[in-house]
């Protein structure tokens, strides 16, 4: 059931991706994303994977050759980070629009400027409304079978949407850590062959991507957003089936020592682990701390959430990202918005932690517990660290 | 007035008697849609599909075409269709060509050859979607891309792209009190295609159809990449009379504006003759609204320019050679 490997997470990704047969990957390289590229066209020079690899100028070019590429039928794969992202901004609304089922490995990385090669969350929130789904992975064993996982719920005939898989730029991409890598076997028997909904072929003339004109494009509109909303069942559905074949659990906020906890971190990505370390040191000196981790950005799973805050009196919020002249971190904002009609609800604050890779310690996240429950915070968001 | 109009009923007849041993009768792209009178581009198009037939998948760029023949629930399209965004006609239909070979080499659909075909204004190719084009051809892909070039970006309203000829009034570079005009020359995409060694270059037209169709089949053989540069005419944006359509295409042949050729594996060649004694330019910029504005000097810069361009294109015609023939010596 699968082999225990030391493995870099990067090149762990791509090795998912090429354990899901893909036929077709079109990838711009990108720091911290380049190992993904390289391994991917490493995977398709050796002949591991039938597929092929469309070396193009751009990133803009790699999901538009990527949606031609999943028109016509075939099973693609692509991933970028930071800028790529950026410039892959036009299409990706288009991606989802079209309900083409590509997935992306991206390797989050600040957005310039200043330009900056390191980790944070900057790059997907403004894709946030382009209407993929988001998964965001804790550790390389999350990223190989969120990978695999993507592929089949995006797929899934009730969901035909694109999927992302989001894993820390060097904080995991760059990262040799202890991965089980499913069997090929055991993949092909979770994950079954891509039956496309429609395909550009003359045998069936299709025509894609046509004009939507006032009285069409609001339903268009909307169509996307049952979509995405409906999806939120196949992905708890297929996390279930993954738990089920292979043993690792996986849920839309997972949460960690939140039974009597009245203050609890929020966490996305791989500074969940390092939130579980501080949670335990504070536990050790009687504070009643949890932490919960998102692991599926969109569509939002609001049920989970009202569910995991039970009996909370502080959210100390996480944010990696910035809403300049906005409510706070993205993150903050959905959460506190989606709590505005509970009854009971917990105090929310919000620190923007992790700018651009910098490092967030243990003692940090305590700090922002104990200032947090002692109501201690800037208001309404604080920058945390910030010097002037 | 011509014989046809003359007799519009012997011309039918006629027609019907010699048009399909030209082309097929098949229509791949069908009336309906919603292009204005006269508009050369989607005479060009259908003539294109012709030539092209049935295994054939389209691309189209954002713009007049992609406006024009599919407006939801409606489609002129009886080929498999798609369009994404502006800028990236190429990209999408470069993996089009990578998802159907990578399917067919796999068997996941049946084993026959179906030609990827990009199309794009000038503003979709020459200018925002000059980068895809270029990484596309330049990847060698098996595929097609047609640029229909009006001289300006005529779906949002007549602005200047860098197809616009020199001192052409557009809403962007229109002809004011100072500037008359557009102030640079016309830029040379299908120079710049050859400068990409892909294995066959043409310019076509519209007003000749069947040396159009020729060269689509010709690029439709090619198993590469090959572009054709297509020039269509646009009343709208060029305020001139709906029935002058095939006239103007004509029109800028005969005065070595833009001059039909073929490149095949780098080699020249002439596809429709220019008469010996070119017409002065004159003769094609009057009665085009966007041209009204020019003075006699003005029209004797341009026709300098074009003799300039025109014995460039001579040399290249009589010295080019194809990889062919020089691979041929050094073998002897």
């Amino acid at each position: 059931m699968g082999k225990r490997v030391g493995m870099e997470v990067a090149i762990a990704s791509a090795e998912a991706a090429a354990l899901c047969k893909f036929d077709v990957a079109s990838v711009y390289p990108i720091t911290p994303q380049s190992h993904v590229a390289e391994h991917l066209s490493d995977i398709v020079a050796d002949g591991r994977v039938d597929a092929s690899f469309i070396t193009v100028e751009s990133e803009h070019s790699a999901l538009s050759s990527a949606m031609g590429a999943s028109a016509t039928g075939a099973r693609v794969v692509t991933a970028t980070s930071s800028q790529g992202l950026l410039f892959m901004g036009e299409v990706m609304p288009i991606t989802s629009a079209m309900r083409l089922p590509i997935v992306m490995i991206i390797a989050n990385r600040a957005v310039s400027g200043p330009i900056n090669i390191w980790n944070d969350h900057s790059d997907i929130m403004p894709m946030r409304d382009t209407g993929w789904i988001s998964f965001f992975a804790d550790n390389g064993q999350e990223v190989v079978d969120m990978v695999i996982q993507a592929f089949k719920v995006g797929e899934d005939r009730r969901v035909m949407l694109p999927v992302n898989v989001n894993m820390d730029g060097f904080q995991l991409t760059h990262v040799v850590e202890p991965i089980i890598m499913p069997d090929q076997e055991e993949v092909d028997r979770f994950l079954p062959p891509y039956k496309p909904y429609a395909a550009l072929h003359p045998d069936n003339c299709v025509s894609m991507g046509t004009l939507g004109m006032p009285e069409f494009y609001t339903e268009a509109q909307k169509s996307k957003d049952v979509a995405l909303v409906n999806s939120i069942k196949v992905v708890c559905e297929v996390w279930k089936e993954w738990e089920q074949q292979f043993g690792r659990k996986y849920e839309p906020i997972q949460t960690y020592r939140t039974e009597d906890a009245e203050i609890a971190l929020v966490t996305m990505g791989s500074m969940g682990e390092t939130a579980e370390i501080a949670v335990d040191e504070l536990r050790r000196e009687g504070v009643k701390v949890g932490l919960l981790k998102i692991k599926l950005w969109r569509p939002f799973p609001f049920d989970d959430l009202k569910k995991a805050i039970k009996g909370i009196k502080v959210l100390a919020v996480t944010d990696r990202a910035c809403s300049f002249g906005g409510p706070g971190g993205p993150v903050f904002s959905e959460i506190r918005s989606a709590l505005y009609d509970v009854p009971k609800k917990p105090k929310v604050v919000n620190y923007l932690i992790g700018l651009g890779g910098r490092d967030v310690s243990v003692e940090n996240f305590m700090d922002m517990v104990r200032r947090a429950a002692k109501g201690k915070l800037k208001e309404p968001y604080e920058f945390y660290g910030v010097r002037g | 007035m011509n014989t046809a109009m003359k007799n519009p009923k012997s011309f039918i007849e006629s027609f019907e008697l010699y048009a399909p041993k030209l082309a097929t009768k098949e229509e791949f792209f069908v009336g309906g849609h919603r292009a204005c009178q006269g508009c050369g581009e989607a005479l060009a198009i259908r003539l294109m599909c012709k030539a092209l037939g049935k295994d054939t998948v389209i691309t189209n760029a954002t713009g007049c075409m992609e406006v024009i023949s599919s407006v939801y629930p409606t489609t002129a399209w009886r080929l498999p269709w798609i369009h994404v965004a502006f800028p990236n006609s190429a990209a999408v239909g470069s993996g089009v060509e990578a998802g159907l070979t990578a399917l067919r080499r796999k068997g996941k659909i049946a084993d026959r050859r179906i030609k990827s075909v990009a199309i794009g204004g000038d503003g979709g190719t020459m200018d925002i979607g000059f980068q895809a084009l270029s990484g596309a051809m330049e990847r060698g892909h098996d595929m097609l891309y047609v640029c229909f070039d009006n001289e300006a970006y005529m779906n949002t309203g007549i602005q200047r792209s860098s197809g616009t000829p020199f001192l052409a009034s557009t809403t962007t570079a229109p002809a004011g009190k100072v500037v008359p005009g557009n102030q640079v020359w016309k830029k040379n995409l299908a120079e710049i295609m050859v400068a990409h060694n892909v294995p066959y270059v043409a310019t076509a037209c519209q007003s000749y159809p069947i040396d159009f169709m020729n060269k689509v089949k010709k690029a439709h053989k090619v198993k590469g990449p090959s572009y054709i540069h297509c020039f269509v005419t646009c009343p709208t944006g060029w305020r001139t009379p709906s029935d002058t359509c095939i006239k103007l295409g004509r029109l800028a042949l005969e005065t070595g504006i833009f001059p039909l050729y073929e490149v095949e594996d780098g080699k020249y060649r002439m596809t429709v003759e220019v008469p010996e004694k070119r017409r002065p330019v004159q003769d094609y910029l009057k009665g085009q609204g966007r041209f009204r504005h020019l003075t006699p000097e003005q029209i004797q810069v341009i026709q300098e320019r074009v003799d300039i361009e025109w014995e460039t294109l001579m040399i290249k015609m009589r010295c080019s050679r194809s990889k062919e023939e020089l691979r041929a010596p050094r073998a002897k």
